[in-house]
């Protein structure tokens, strides 16, 4: 039992960082900007948290404050996550450049960015910055008396919650909400689907696609902590990927915020299953074969590839994504 | 000889050229003052690191050259697929099986080099050719797909070698079991020739894969611009649409062009792990050089001939980079490099604003003719 909750927990902690950066693409896509710089947002979002979480441990009011820490921490990811977005914005917006491009270059630039920082920070060669671990949400810090006897709730709720958590679900409801039920989320579609339809009706398309990239970069600057805590060995200049899979996860989830949630469960736990491959009792163990976790590592790639074929069919992708807009075109 | 300059600054070429050197320019600026703001004293010394440390000797200049070999081979994965409108991201995967064919061939089938060379662009074109396959008959997007295949393809790479001992540096003496071969002690035929170059040079790590690379780079060229097939894989990039409408087959070409494209970067893996002098670690990370190839080919604008030169060049400042280390970390020069490619992305209006003058100088100078030949 305690298995199963190690691996439910597991799931979710990995799960929130793909959530929030796939809900961020989906802002940026449905107003029509395709975001392929995730990967490098994140990293940027990480990279300041990260330096944040450790000056509030080094000056000492962190361990006394954790949560406030925390919070800290996701607005100064949140702020430089968006501030760095609002580079793709205006190369892919004002100067109507390649998107593919603008991300691209910003993708290379940020995880460089990041070594040459920690390196000047911290010193020659240390390329790691610790992430303090009084962060976590425990009994204690919710008043709790400590459990005597561990059982399957401790194990789910108290081995692997912290802040960011709770607050990617309620980021999650917020994004149901605004998308669908006010008149901000009706003109960021119209945006994305038909930019000279909306541009029309006096809508402005160049201020609500920046709004919209900026709110990517907002998510996934938060994002990017998420995933440093889930990784759990410190931040080391990268995410592995996840800005990537996070735009697997958002069009898997067909840019609908709660199928999007579903994704992320989905794609979280074929990596957890994947990782704890050792532990789960009913999996073959694959005893002759060196390095045999490498193959449950495939599992999430090779799932999301079926699944991706059965679905695309039916995929609904924002109808002028990757096309800068050009009030002057027909 | 005035003529002949005002010709050369007409052609169409030439501002795209200008923009890129603009680029480049600022780049190098932003890279001096990172330099500047970390470590103010050694800046000087870094930045002549970065700008001359490639040609200052031999053996770092055959180096540029070992380095820019499979950079070229990444760097036309990645702007062929473009030229047909597609993104391959996945260059990392294709160089990686190609990595995989030419040692397996090379070592376990005692392939001689350019047998095994052949090999791993077999091996990049399955990978490559798997995006293309999902795009054209399931209509799933192929950078997704890309980067799907890019870690299946590190996986089962890693299980593959791992499970094969004599393909293992341990299996001939050697103390590390998560590394390949030394190519010496496998199979000496396997090695790319150097055919003397290393006795010019006086580096081991010259040979003939840059030529191998030059070679195919100007075969991309001609088969995109000189060739009906290469038309047609232009006319899908420029409107897919419009180019089913005129009796194009569509699914083929993606297919065929990402097949193309995973073969140069399985030729990238396989020139570069065949040279004798690199050895396969088995690792949780993608190679970099098959990233690499994307800000080589976007320098380029996906010309295959520029290609040569974009790959020169990075790998030029990436030789740099490593000379000024330990005082820099040489990601500065990633840094750089993406300075470079975020200017490139908006090259139409560095373009425009360079045609511009141009044209403001051609006018003052075809002026002040008129004028002499009224006075005369």
């Amino acid at each position: 039992m305690i298995i199963l909750a190690d691996i439910i927990g597991a799931t979710i902690i990995f799960a929130i960082p793909l959530l929030l950066v796939a809900l961020g693409g989906m802002f940026s896509e449905r107003s029509g900007t395709i975001n392929i710089a995730l990967e490098g947002i994140m990293i940027i979002g990480a990279l300041f948290s990260s330096l944040f979480l450790r000056s509030a441990d080094k000056a000492g009011w962190g361990p006394d404050h954790p949560q406030l820490a925390m919070l800290g921490a996701m607005a100064i990811g949140a702020l430089a996550g968006t501030i760095f977005s609002l580079l793709l914005a205006v190369a892919s917006v004002s100067l109507k450049a390649d998107q593919t491009i603008g991300g691209t270059a910003l993708n290379l630039f940020a995880p460089a960015f990041a070594i040459v920082l920690t390196w000047g920070i911290q010193g020659q060669g240390q390329t790691t910055i610790n992430i303090p671990t009084w962060i976590k949400i425990t009994r204690e810090s919710l008043g709790l008396q400590p459990s005597q006897d561990p059982g399957f709730w401790d194990a789910l709720l108290f081995k692997s919650t912290y802040l960011t958590t709770p607050i990617a679900l309620i980021i999650l409801a917020l994004t149901v909400f605004i998308i669908y039920k006010t008149r901000f989320g009706l003109r960021l579609r119209a945006c994305g689907e038909h930019p000279h339809a909306a541009d029309s009706v006096g809508i402005n398309v160049y201020r609500l696609r920046y709004i919209g990239v900026a709110i990517s970069g907002f998510l996934a600057g938060i994002g990017g902590l998420a995933f440093t805590i889930a990784a759990g060995s410190g931040f080391q200049s990268t995410v592995a990927g996840y800005g990537f899979f996070a735009l697997a996860v958002m069009i898997f989830g067909n840019w609908h915020p709660v199928r999007i949630f579903g994704a992320a469960l989905f794609f979280a736990l074929f990596r957890v299953i994947g990782s704890y491959s050792g532990s789960i009792p009913f999996l073959p163990t694959l005893s002759g074969i060196k390095y045999s976790q490498y193959i449950y590592q495939m599992l999430p790639y090779i799932v999301t590839m079926i699944i991706l074929v059965f679905t695309s069919g039916k995929s609904r992708a924002p109808k002028a994504e990757g096309i800068p807009y050009d009030k002057g075109s027909r | 000889m005035k003529a002949r300059i005002r010709k050369l600054i007409q052609k169409p070429g030439f501002d795209s050229l200008m923009a890129s050197a603009a680029a480049i320019g600022i780049g190098l600026i932003f890279g001096l003052i990172l330099l500047i703001v970390f470590n103010p004293g050694k800046s000087l010394y870094g930045f002549s690191q970065i700008l001359f440390a490639g040609f200052s000797s031999a053996g770092k200049f055959s180096k540029v050259l070992y380095q820019a070999a499979p950079l070229i081979m990444t760097g036309l994965a990645v702007g062929f697929a473009f030229k047909t409108g597609l993104f391959n991201i996945g260059a990392s995967g294709q160089y990686m099986l190609g990595t995989f064919f030419a040692l397996y061939t090379g070592i376990i089938w005692q392939f001689p080099w350019w047998a095994a060379l052949l090999a791993a662009m077999v091996g990049g074109a399955i990978w490559g050719a798997m995006p293309g396959l999902f795009k054209a008959f399931f209509n799933v997007n192929e950078v997704i797909t890309s980067i799907m295949f890019n870690w299946i393809g590190l996986f089962a790479v890693n299980v593959l070698l791992a499970n094969i001992p004599r393909v293992l540096a341990d299996f001939y003496g050697a103390s590390n079991p998560d590394r390949t071969a030394n190519m010496a002690a496998a199979n000496p035929a396997a090695i790319v020739p150097k055919w003397g170059l290393d006795r010019i040079f006086g580096s081991s790590y010259i040979n003939i894969s840059f030529f191998i690379a030059v070679i195919l780079a100007v075969l991309a060229y001609i088969v995109l611009n000189r060739t009906i097939f290469g038309y047609e894989l232009k006319a899908c990039g420029y409107n897919r649409n419009a180019s089913i409408y005129a009796g194009i087959n569509a699914r083929r070409n993606i297919v065929l062009s990402m097949i193309i494209a995973g073969s140069f970067a399985g030729l990238g893996g396989g020139i570069y792990y065949l040279s004798g002098t690199a050895q396969y670690t088995i690792e949780k990370i993608l190679p970099a050089m098959g990233f690499n190839g994307i800000p080589v080919a976007l320098l380029a604008t996906s010309n295959p001939l520029g290609i040569i030169f974009s790959a020169l060049f990075v790998s030029y400042i990436q030789v740099g980079g490593e000379a000024m280390q330990p005082e820099y970390a040489k990601e500065i020069i990633d840094i750089i490099i993406s300075v470079i490619i975020y200017l490139s992305a908006f090259s139409l209006l560095l373009k425009g604003f360079i045609r511009r003058q141009l044209q403001k100088l051609a006018r003052v100078e075809a002026k002040a003719a008129s004028e002499e030949e009224v006075a005369a």
